[in-house]
């Protein structure tokens, strides 16, 4: 640092000023407590619903930034919605700690396969992933589906699959969910959800 | 709502009075132990709304887990086994263990540290853990033993009554979660009155010793319990009549100016015995003497 002479005194005057007024009792004082910054003041909120149980309560997903294209937003808080008539904002430990399983470094972000006779499992796009499934469901009906019974009555029944649906389903998409899999014949049709 | 938390009714180790003009509400959480099913979600909400993740622990035999509060569990489920006349006569009582935000809060009488602990006008006491300086007198001072000293960090934590929502007109985080609605919040005035509501309902179902834990001995709290059995609070780790530590009042209350009236004492003496006596000379013929020794 390069100071010439009338620098160096300037300096030590305004040094030796500030401090020996700090002593007398002049020091700024230090900034009132107040209470943290709420953080969620301009938070996106975006409503959902609790991925765990059929009780299937609503959340709010609050997550950082306004949706500005160069920002990229990430969930930063997971709350109940006091809004929604079946948990009116409460939720259970599970659900209380949602946040966690979103970002969980084990959460499955992707299709995976494992064929038959392998041990590990191989990710694959979503549209090789739905391929593969309707062609092995359609392999698999026309194998196994059953149009009528002894008696000669029709019955049209697939008895080989069995299906698992999402409890997060609303009942719009419990009624459609329940439409599409009667209809190729799927008696075994289960859900959390109480379709 | 919003302005209340930012008035400060106390701070810790600050003699300058706090503004106390405004009249604003005073707030409590009232915690029903007769309807906590102890499912720990409020535990669960504390540390996310709180960014905060304990450590995984180990299993004591108990449903206690963490097994005690620590600088990042800021509030805990204690399970109690109680043991009635016969054998098969068993209760199990819970209860949601943290600050209890006392309106005479012995944690805030006991800090030296100005502003590390502070008392908001709603009733919330505070830590500020930038002002802390980690020697752990709040917890001596904390008549329910509540906060905790960090291993990161040296400085107290414990549950600050999510202070930050409170301020912006929202409840605490573990209130919003509970799901059977053990934990409610509102004016002190509010919850005190659903608080009698609740106890008259125990008492007519045979609860005759149901009441209200609010004790005096600390000014009244801004956590409040419906108990049972309010006739014998330790049963679930309760303290039957928590007060202030004798040894913060004494030291805080009266052996403080004591002190400080001694240290000013010492100083003027020193003066006084300087301007009488001036300087401690050594003579000459001491001097003289000394040399000799030395020299031999």
């Amino acid at each position: 640092m390069n100071m010439n002479r009338r620098q160096f005194f300037k300096v030590c005057s305004a040094g030796l000023g500030g401090s020996s007024i700090a002593l007398m009792g002049f020091s700024p004082t230090a900034a009132l407590a107040e209470v943290r910054t709420f953080k969620l003041a301009r938070a996106t909120e975006t409503r959902n619903t609790c991925p765990y149980c059929s009780v299937a309560c609503g959340v709010i997903l609050y997550s950082m930034g306004d949706k500005a294209k160069n920002a990229k937003s990430r969930i930063i808080h997971i709350e109940g919605d006091p809004d929604n008539p079946v948990n009116r904002g409460s939720l259970c430990p599970k659900g209380a700690g949602l946040l966690d399983m979103v970002h969980s470094p084990k959460r499955l972000m992707h299709p995976e396969v494992r064929e038959a006779g392998s041990s590990e499992w191989k990710r694959l796009s979503w549209d090789d992933a739905l391929n593969r499934i309707a062609k092995l469901m359609k392999e698999d009906r026309d194998a196994n589906f059953i149009a009528k019974n002894e008696a000669g009555g029709t019955v049209n029944r697939w008895m080989t699959m069995g299906l698992l649906a999402s409890s997060a389903s609303n009942n719009e998409g419990g009624y459609l969910t329940h439409k599409v899999f009667r209809n190729l014949g799927i008696l075994s049709l289960d859900t959390q959800a109480r379709i | 709502m919003a302005l209340q938390s930012l008035d400060i009714k106390q701070r810790s180790a600050t003699t300058t009075p706090s503004p106390s003009e405004r009249q604003t509400v005073e707030v409590a959480k009232l915690i029903d132990t007769t309807r906590c099913i102890g499912c720990k979600a409020c535990q669960v909400a504390c540390m996310e709304w709180n960014d905060v993740r304990d450590e995984i622990g180990s299993v004591d035999g108990t449903y206690n887990n963490p097994t005690d509060l620590t600088s990042s569990s800021w509030t805990v489920m204690r399970f109690y086994e109680k043991e009635n006349n016969s054998p098969f006569d068993l209760e199990w009582l819970i209860r949601k263990d943290g600050c209890m935000h006392c309106a005479d809060p012995g944690c805030l009488k006991a800090c030296p540290a100005p502003g590390a602990i502070v008392q908001y006008a709603n009733g919330i006491v505070d830590f500020h853990q930038e002002n802390c300086i980690g020697c752990g007198y709040c917890i001596t001072g904390c008549p329910f033993n509540v906060p905790r000293i960090s291993k990161k960090d040296s400085k107290a934590y414990k549950c600050t009554l999510c202070s930050d929502r409170v301020a912006v007109g929202m409840e605490p985080a573990c209130v919003k979660t509970c799901p059977t609605g053990a934990i409610m919040f509102g004016s002190k005035e509010q919850m005190t009155e659903q608080a009698e509501h609740r106890i008259g309902e125990l008492k007519g179902r045979g609860h005759g010793k149901a009441g209200l834990y609010d004790p005096a001995g600390v000014g009244g709290t801004h956590v409040m319990y419906v108990l049972k059995d309010a006739d014998d609070p330790t049963q679930i780790g309760l303290p039957a009549s928590p007060t202030i530590s004798a040894l913060v009042s004494v030291w805080k209350g009266f052996a403080k100016p004591l002190a400080t009236l001694a240290m000013a004492g010492v100083a003027l003496g020193s003066l006084f015995h300087y301007v009488t006596k001036g300087p401690n000379e050594v003579s000459k013929e001491i001097e003289d003497e000394i040399e000799k020794e030395d020299a031999q």
